[in-house]
């Protein structure tokens, strides 16, 4: 992993898919989006991780910022042909997915079991 | 009726944002606002102070931002005002048309509406109002 600060990335290899688990129960703070985006994107500019799940189960706050990330992390992701799924959404967090649409953009499951499966 | 109230001015730094939001949260929970107002509040203040502090004050250290806060228990009330020149929100691209879906940005303010009871601005552009009622709750 690539950049500086504490890991706040949880990642597990499951077959060949990459389970990165946030490991922040809030994800506000600017310095913090900014480090959790870089060690997302390292996962695909430097491990060159192809299938990739975003486990949200510890995450009860998030903001635009961290959207934004996320909306990178997607095109970074299919860019390289790869695939990102989302798991675990605590329903306050998923109501933030579908007011700003996001939850049509990217592929949302319920669980961690359910993303993996057919992946 | 419990009601507290406060106003502070901060320099244009998000980690002393938080602090005042912060602040703010530990009003709303001492007056035992369900926990979905908490969570609607919160973030609100999150994408209005990053707002104030990036957007309006583009992070100079020279400028502050001025928060009023009332909480009592029927409604939250917050003001924040930053030292910028304003902007307009009606300009502001509607994140969620397609062509905007994958652009980051636009989505603060949609979520700010949608969480709160009532958001307003001042003519310039510079302060936003927020204000939460209490869930269930019809008056302010």
């Amino acid at each position: 992993m690539s950049s500086g600060g504490h890991r706040r990335l949880d990642i597990e290899e499951v077959g060949d898919v990459t389970v990165a688990r946030f490991i922040d129960k809030k994800i506000l703070d600017e310095t913090n989006i900014q480090i959790i985006g870089n060690q997302l994107f390292g996962l695909v500019d430097e491990d060159k991780r192809g299938k990739i799940v975003l486990d949200f189960s510890n995450v009860e706050y998030l903001s635009s910022a961290a959207l934004g990330k996320l909306i990178t992390m997607d095109k970074k992701v299919k860019a390289a042909k790869g695939k990102l799924r989302l798991c675990s959404i605590r329903p306050d967090i998923y109501e933030v997915f579908a007011i700003t649409k996001l939850n049509k953009l990217f592929d949302i499951h319920e669980n961690q079991e359910k993303a993996l499966e057919g992946f | 009726m419990s009601s507290e109230a406060f106003e502070v001015t901060i320099p244009s730094d998000t980690a002393r944002g938080q602090a005042v939001q912060e602040r703010i949260i530990s009003l709303l929970e001492k007056l035992n606002f369900p926990p979905r107002d908490v969570f609607g509040v919160r973030l609100a203040l999150e994408e209005a102070l990053v707002n104030a502090i990036k957007h309006g004050n583009g992070m100079d250290p020279e400028k502050n931002v001025h928060v009023r806060c009332r909480v009592n228990d029927v409604s939250a009330v917050v003001e924040i005002e930053d030292e910028g020149p304003g902007f307009r929100p009606e300009t502001i691209p509607d994140p969620t048309a397609e062509e905007n879906l994958e652009k980051p940005s636009g989505r603060g303010i949609m979520l700010m509406r949608a969480f709160m009871s009532d958001v307003s601005y001042n003519d310039r552009g510079n302060c936003v109002r927020l204000v939460k009622r209490r869930d269930g709750d019809e008056a302010e």
